[in-house]
């Protein structure tokens, strides 16, 4: 079983490893890349200085949260001399200057990061399969099928594949619509999607800038939270981050409360969904149970109208927020015979299809006479579904779902962009919302392909998300 | 011909709207852009307090509603000095609504209402004519803070567009929001203009961009309005163009057609949140606004006592204003005796020497002395104007130069008789003159006295002392 970062902690401090020694463990795996998760690798010597440093914090007795400890970062976070490329052909040779606030903080808490993980192209796609960079593949096979390669879900799939693989302790995703939450799943591991404002959006490359939320993909849930007590942090330059006072998530994690819980499973999420998705709600709520945990049945009105509601709002703001991506200043600019030529030519070749597609969408349903149609209408109908949600809240603490709808699939499999868009529609409410949500593995499919478990929470209520999260992981003994 | 006007005024803040990067005018080529204005990937837009302030206190002097609700919405199109691919701006919900501003037509005040002011990020520049293959970007104008002004198509004529341009120039600048330095861009118009008959129902516009001086502005509409006329005589119709000034033709010709007229895309900004101010907020800027230059000329007129034609020149800039209120304040002269100095004599040398009006607020002390020297009759009215210029370069006190150059009036009687009679001798005939009805005379010898005195001589003293000498 994989070691914790408590655990990979305890054995700096008791010298039975040395940083170095941690590094090229997981430098060497990271580095043979065989499931194409990672879209840069930083060599021994650019981290040499960070575990030097980090070693002489362990001998004096005085590490850091994060000390030592291998990260992989999703290729969507700016790092400062790093090549950034949102796995876009037309951001291949960006180097940015400035280090993202998310990663600025894992830096200072003493982490070294182990190299840029493979990532759908701008965030845009569930299977790492819109990549510029090729497809990430998921480390888990269908043993019934264990020749196929298969996906390990999107956005963030390099880095559910990277600490699936073992390459890093832990890898620092971003979900818009599912995409920590949902390659986690597929990939067996943990992913947390906090509350929309908690960890700052300053330094990632935008999507949907009113749903892009940082969060961590880790091994165990112990780990979320040593990440997330990191990165949640409010920040001054994201307009959008809250001021709200943080708590310390690790510290009462295990801590059990004597009051009922109450847990809502939205009966409509589950209706027509395999056997095998059906056993992980189920098979929770029996390991649950004897916890004084009482499960209701609770109904949403605007699950139906959640999927399309983000495929209009997503769209509406990448297509502006891709804007920038004009080849003029940075970038790959293309050749033209004027200025409206090196637009379309550098736009038509560094983009790849599923970002072009959600650009013709966005700037369709923001286009005059459109507009009040879709983009209005669409965000009425997140505030509909915000409005669901916490009505819901007012019976219930939280609220149990499958991750997923399916388990991984063959990489080539999904072709069609709508059947794809499916695969996110259990965490795409949670997203309009703003909601937390995360995603720990409750067992395997028939096929013996991990499959997971969501709990939303209220806003802001990561403490005690996390809090019934560690306990269903403990239950479920996933890991064991 | 109806004319609807937006202006753009360029805020006076010392950092952009959006990002932290100075506001200034006259740098090096990009030398004030950071991550955010060359829109870097993943960088986020922090709105500027200040410039909702600023635009605020606009809203106070040109009698806008000020709402507490506004949001600032992007609006999409492409170019190569519009680093982010949009411009941030507020669109549906502006911080101003429905205000207005008097301005002078003819004879007359009119009432202009103005429809909106909202606030937006400006665009760089691109500069095409450095080199013959390539195309330069400054984005040093990139995110700096514009309040768009949008009046109603209220105006007649060019003189009503110019003075109305001018008076929202005063308020701005009375106000601390722009500085009105027109050349430099900081207050630029678009003009909308259309013709009809009396009575006749409204025509189509065209809109002539980015106007940066009175003499464009009053050039370009006329050019286009008989253009216009031009085209309905000859059986054509105005199409709905945008429409460029070409400043050495002094002609306009369009810039592209509705048919190709952007579709902006407009939506609320998801980096920004919407701008909720607050009832105290708002009392707070109030007391910021100051005195408006409609409410200082109706003091300078009924309080200080000074002629509305010279009140009016001094209210026409701001520093004016300051220059003549600091010496008012530093001196116990008549503000109509430094009225009336300060546009005519000290304005002219300003003027000749091409100086600052500003630099005289360093000198208000030897002015206001001056103008003492003058009312107490130590030196007469001409003398005063001759060492004015002295007095301006700082070649010694206002009482220095006077003693040094031994300028001090002549009061002394005894003195002076003796000057009056000697003046006297051998003018009989100019004496009879006199006692026989002619005033006439008495200015010739009024002037030969003062002549004889080298001007030093306090005339009102001789004009005294010869009547009575005269009249023995």
């Amino acid at each position: 079983m994989k070691q914790s970062i408590s655990q990979i902690k305890s054995s700096l401090q008791k010298k039975e490893i040395s940083v170095e020694e941690l590094h090229d463990e997981f430098f060497k795996i990271a580095k043979s890349n065989i499931n194409n998760s990672y879209n840069l690798i930083l060599d021994k010597e650019h981290n040499k200085s960070f575990i030097t440093e980090s070693q002489k914090r362990y001998d004096n007795s005085k590490p850091l949260p994060l000390d030592g400890i291998p990260l992989g970062i999703k290729d969507l976070f700016c790092t400062k001399g790093i090549r950034t490329t949102a796995s876009s052909k037309i951001l291949s040779n960006f180097i940015p200057n400035y280090e993202s606030f998310v990663t600025q903080q894992l830096l200072k808490d003493g982490s070294i990061f182990l190299g840029k993980n493979n990532c759908d192209e701008f965030a845009m796609g569930s299977s790492n399969e819109t990549s510029h960079f090729g497809p990430v593949v998921n480390p888990w096979k269908n043993k019934n099928e264990p020749d196929n390669n298969l996906v390990p879900g999107g956005s963030s799939g390099g880095s559910a594949a990277a600490v699936a693989e073992g390459s890093c302790v832990a890898s620092m995703g971003t979900d818009t619509g599912g995409s920590i939450r949902q390659p986690a799943s597929l990939c067996g591991i943990v992913g947390l999607k906090p509350t929309f404002g908690s960890c700052s959006r300053w330094g990632i490359v935008a999507f949907a800038s009113s749903l892009d939320q940082a969060g961590p993909l880790t091994n165990c849930v112990e780990d979320a939270a040593h990440i997330l007590n990191s990165i949640s942090k409010f920040d001054f330059n994201d307009s959008t981050s809250s001021n709200h006072t943080r708590d310390d998530y690790v510290s009462e994690l295990n801590q059990k409360t004597d009051q009922k819980i109450k847990i809502g499973i939205p009966s409509d999420y589950l209706q027509g969904v395999s056997k095998d998705i059906l056993n992980q709600i189920e098979n929770t709520k029996k390991v649950l149970s004897k916890n004084n945990i009482e499960f209701l049945d609770v109904k949403f009105s605007t699950t139906e109208y959640a999927l399309s509601t983000y495929y209009i709002l997503a769209p509406a703001e990448a297509s502006s927020n891709l804007a920038r991506y004009d080849g003029i200043r940075y970038g790959v600019r293309e050749k033209g015979e004027n200025l409206d030529d090196i637009y379309l030519n550098s736009r038509t070749e560094g983009f790849g299809d599923e970002v072009t597609r959600r650009i013709l969408i966005g700037a369709y349903v923001l286009s005059a006479g459109y507009y009040d149609a879709y983009y209005r209408q669409a965000q009425k109908v997140r505030r509909l579904i915000k409005n669901d949600f916490q009505r819901i809240f007012e019976e219930v603490d939280f609220i149990l779902t499958p991750t997923t709808p399916n388990e991984a699939f063959k990489i080539g499999d999904k072709l069609d962009p709508i059947s794809m868009y499916k695969n996110d529609i259990y965490t795409v409410p949670t997203s309009l919302a703003g909601l937390p949500g995360i995603s720990i593995p409750s067992g395997l499919s028939s096929n013996g392909l991990p499959l997971g478990i969501q709990f939303i929470g209220n806003y802001f209520q990561e403490k005690k998300l996390l809090q019934i999260a560690a306990l269903a992981e403990k239950e479920l003994a996933f890991n064991e | 011909m109806v004319i609807g006007l937006e202006v753009h005024a360029q805020l006076k803040t010392s950092s952009k709207l959006f990002s932290s990067s100075p506001n200034q005018f006259g740098s090096d080529p990009n030398e004030n852009v950071n991550f955010i204005d060359s829109g870097m990937p993943g960088m986020l837009p922090v709105l500027n307090f200040g410039c909702i302030e600023k635009a605020i206190k606009t809203g106070f002097a040109l009698n806008f509603t000020i709402n507490k609700h506004s949001v600032f919405e992007r609006k999409n199109y492409f170019y190569p000095d519009l680093p982010q691919g949009y411009q941030i701006s507020q669109f549906e919900f502006p911080i101003l609504t429905e205000g207005f501003i008097n301005i002078e037509s003819g004879q007359n005040q009119k009432k202009i209402r103005i429809e909106r002011a909202h606030l937006e990020q400006d665009a760089g520049k691109s500069i095409h004519d450095i080199d013959p293959k390539y195309s330069f970007i400054d984005l040093n104008r990139v995110g700096t803070p514009l309040l768009e002004i949008v009046s109603y198509p209220d105006l007649k004529s060019a003189d009503e567009v110019v003075s109305y341009m001018s008076s929202l120039r005063q308020v701005l600048m009375y106000i601390d929001v722009c500085d009105g330095n027109m050349q430099e861009g900081s207050l630029r118009a678009d003009v909308n203009l259309s013709i009809r008959k009396p009575g006749g129902e409204l025509g189509t516009r065209c809109e002539i961009k980015n106007l940066n001086s009175f003499k464009f502005i009053r050039q370009a509409i006329e050019y286009e309005f008989q253009r216009q006329i031009e085209v309905i005589e000859s059986g054509g119709v105005i199409e709905q163009n945008t429409m460029l000034f070409d400043t050495s033709s002094g002609e306009t010709r369009a810039m592209r057609s509705k048919e190709f007229s952007h579709d902006y895309r407009y939506f609320p900004d998801p980096d920004l949140l919407p701008v909720n101010i607050t009832q105290e907020q708002i009392d707070k800027i109030q007391h910021t606004v100051g005195e408006l230059p409609s409410q200082k000329l109706e003091r300078y007129i009924n309080e200080l006592k000074i002629e509305k034609d010279i009140a009016k020149i001094i209210i026409a800039e701001k520093e004016n204003t300051d220059v003549f209120e600091k010496i008012h304040n530093e001196t116990e002269v008549p503000p109509k005796l430094i009225a009336s100095w300060l546009v005519g004599d000290i304005f002219a040398f300003i003027k000749e020497n091409n100086l600052d009006v500003l630099s005289l607020l360093n000198k208000t002390k030897a002015i206001g002395e001056l103008l003492k020297l003058i009312l107490d009759d130590i030196i007469s009215n001409k003398i005063g104007k001759e060492i004015l210029p002295r007095v301006l370069n700082d070649q010694g006190s206002p009482s220095e130069i006077v003693k040094e150059m031994d300028l001090e009036q002549v009061s002394d009687s005894g003195e002076l008789e003796k000057i009056i009679d000697d003046a006297l001798k051998g003018e009989e005939d100019n004496i009879s003159k006199y006692q026989g009805g002619s005033d006439r005379v008495l200015g010739y010898f009024v002037g030969k006295c003062i002549k004889a005195t080298k001007g030093k001589g306090n005339p009102k003293l001789i004009n005294k002392l010869l009547l009575k000498k005269l009249q023995k």
